[in-house]
């Protein structure tokens, strides 16, 4: 008999086979150190837009300020590395659990509420959290940043080496994955979705609705830490810019684009801005000899476009796909229930 | 029989207006009552404070002699008690049987961590969870669909869907608003079917209802509601003769 998991949520191994594949598989294609800053920038944004889609894909929570949470990471990380002589490890560790205690706390009151007002409730976290990194100079270097943040070590493997550094992020995004599949895959996934659609049955059921959106969001939160101390470590330099509330839009349309309601939707929405980014750049640079913030406007543009034409995001063209090949049009395929529920 | 629910001269006031005006009633351990009463009579009022959805002005609600008013909604289920709604609460995107393991919140402790690093309380959930959700699929006959979308269903079949995944978690009281509204004579008798089997099981239920015919048949005791005010009570039989009832209903002249 197939295993539970599989009968409810079909084969979840494949997709994540062939994302090790293509994993193992660029660093023979890729050679120039931009385009590694490239592909790990992908890995450490998709670490938090896997988690935003926990949340808005999921649960139906939307958050434009989860740079704020990156931005915490990034500094705790930052600062306790470059001004005491802890364990880079044990401080990422750390900043993880303050920003999950942290964004539990500030969840309690704002996920009460719903729709634009959260939305809002959000942007204002983003903007508190960038007025103090801005306004505790002493502590954060101020508008300067903090310089000298230094390179990983992992068990005497030189994470300062970019090939080094793609291999083990890209690892930390797997485990993050793995996590966050079977969140969703489970009882809990189940509930997510379930508030999604209506609240007031899911509670009616017995559920603490609000502990549980509480719940993911702090999730999310710490995976957003996470991405901010590995980017302070990979960077060395951090400055408030980074982490204001563009960003967190930013990070929204990466994970609309590319999907909402699948965890790998976030992974190829990050990919593909990332991707845009550069060739928005090139051309720009290029051709039109214009630089600055074009992409901007090119953003805006894809997510009118995107939220017209396939409201499902890129993965929807993905699962479809496959279906096409496979000459299943009209089944249901365990390989396309395992990228929805993932 | 001990008395199961308890409803005590409960009042709701809006502004000017009184809603519910002093109701008493009770629901017996495994016994059927329907509340009836013209539309805009106060029985969804009654309904929503019962189940906590609303609070009352005054008046009190026991269940096994615990007070229900003030308490969250989500309680309720813990206590044993479960509700459907007037105008249907499906998750339209799980699917049947996800919509029906939902249900069974109240068996399982899985929580975020749990399932993020599989624990060993995942697996146990997960299987009482399927376990308890396609036997209760098999004996309302909605096995075939269990992997179907639920909002892809008709609304019959959404409305067995929602009396399924009450009924779940094998609650004690269950409150079905208007469980018949809107399906057609063989799904309303096959609903009335799935209360009465569930009756015999040992559950009570409390429910609102406008087809008269289906409230003859299954209630055992009948409460009405007229502005707001409990004006009949008793078995399908005292009512269908009660003077006050009928005029209610049809007017004056028809006495």
């Amino acid at each position: 008999m197939k295993r539970l998991d599989t009968t409810l949520y079909g084969n979840r191994w494949k997709p994540i086979a062939v994302l090790i594949a293509i994993i193992l598989a660029l660093p023979f294609f890729v050679h120039s150190p931009h385009w590694f800053t490239v592909l790990i920038l992908i890995g450490l944004y998709s670490i938090i837009t896997i988690g935003l889609s926990l949340l808005l894909g999921y649960a139906g929570q939307i958050s434009l300020g989860h740079a704020a949470f990156f931005g915490i990471g990034a500094y705790v990380s930052g600062i306790f590395t470059t001004k005491t002589a802890m364990s880079p490890w044990l401080v990422i560790i750390i900043g993880m659990v303050g920003v999950f205690i942290l964004a539990y706390a500030i969840g309690i009151p704002i996920l009460k509420l719903k729709g634009h007002f959260l939305a809002l409730a959000t942007v204002g976290i983003n903007i508190i959290v960038y007025v103090l990194l801005v306004g505790f100079s002493d502590l954060t270097g101020g508008p300067l940043g903090l310089q000298g943040i230094p390179k990983l070590n992992f068990f005497g493997l030189d994470l300062g080496n970019q090939l080094y550094f793609y291999y083990f992020v890209w690892t930390i995004v797997i485990l993050v994955i793995f996590f966050s599949m079977n969140i969703v895959r489970s009882h809990v996934g189940r509930l997510l979705r379930s508030i999604g659609d209506s609240e007031i049955a899911t509670q009616t059921l017995g559920v603490d609705v609000a502990k549980t959106k509480v719940a993911i969001f702090a999730i999310s939160a710490a995976y957003a830490s996470l991405a901010g101390s590995l980017y302070a470590h990979f960077i060395n330099f951090i400055a408030p810019p980074t982490f204001n509330v563009n960003f967190s839009i930013l990070l929204l349309i990466m994970v609309m684009v590319g999907g909402v309601h699948s965890i790998w939707g976030a992974l190829l929405g990050t990919a593909t801005i990332l991707f845009l980014q550069e060739f928005i750049r090139f051309v720009s640079d290029t051709y039109l000899n214009i630089s600055g913030q074009v992409e901007i406007v090119v953003y805006g543009f894809i997510v009118i476009l995107v939220m017209i034409f396939i409201p499902k995001g890129f993965i929807s063209i993905l699962a479809g796909t496959w279906k096409l090949i496979r000459g299943q049009r009209n089944k249901i395929t365990s390989e396309e229930k395992g990228i929805e529920h993932g | 029989m001990g008395n199961l629910l308890e409803v005590k001269q409960l009042t709701k006031k809006f502004g000017g207006v009184t809603a519910v005006d002093n109701v008493d009633f009770h629901v017996g351990d495994g016994e059927i009552v329907a509340i009836i009463g013209p539309n805009g009579a106060g029985k969804t009022t009654l309904f929503n404070m019962i189940s906590c959805f609303l609070k009352p002005t005054s008046g009190e609600v026991f269940y096994k002699g615990e007070k229900l008013v003030g308490k969250q909604i989500n309680e309720l289920a813990k206590m044993g008690i479960s509700r459907t709604f007037q105008n249907l609460q499906i998750f339209g995107n799980l699917t049947v049987l996800e919509n029906v393991m939902v249900g069974t919140h109240v068996k399982l402790k899985t929580n975020v961590i749990g399932a993020g690093f599989r624990l060993p309380v995942f697996k146990h959930d997960e299987e009482l969870s399927y376990e308890l959700s396609m036997n209760l699929l098999k004996k309302v006959g909605l096995e075939h669909l269990a992997h179907e979308k639920a909002g892809q269903l008709s609304y019959g079949l959404q409305k067995q869907v929602e009396f399924a995944r009450s009924i779940v978690f094998d609650p004690q009281l269950v409150m079905l608003d208007e469980p018949m509204a809107g399906l057609n004579d063989t799904e309303t008798n096959k609903m009335a079917e799935h209360i009465k089997e569930y009756k015999d099981r040992g559950h009570s239920f409390l429910f609102v209802e406008h087809k008269m015919v289906t409230v003859m048949e299954l209630a055992d005791r009948i409460v009405v509601i007229d502005f707001g005010k409990k004006i009949a009570e008793g078995t399908p039989d005292e009512i269908q003769k009660n003077e006050k009832v009928i005029r209610a209903y049809l007017g004056e002249e028809a006495i």
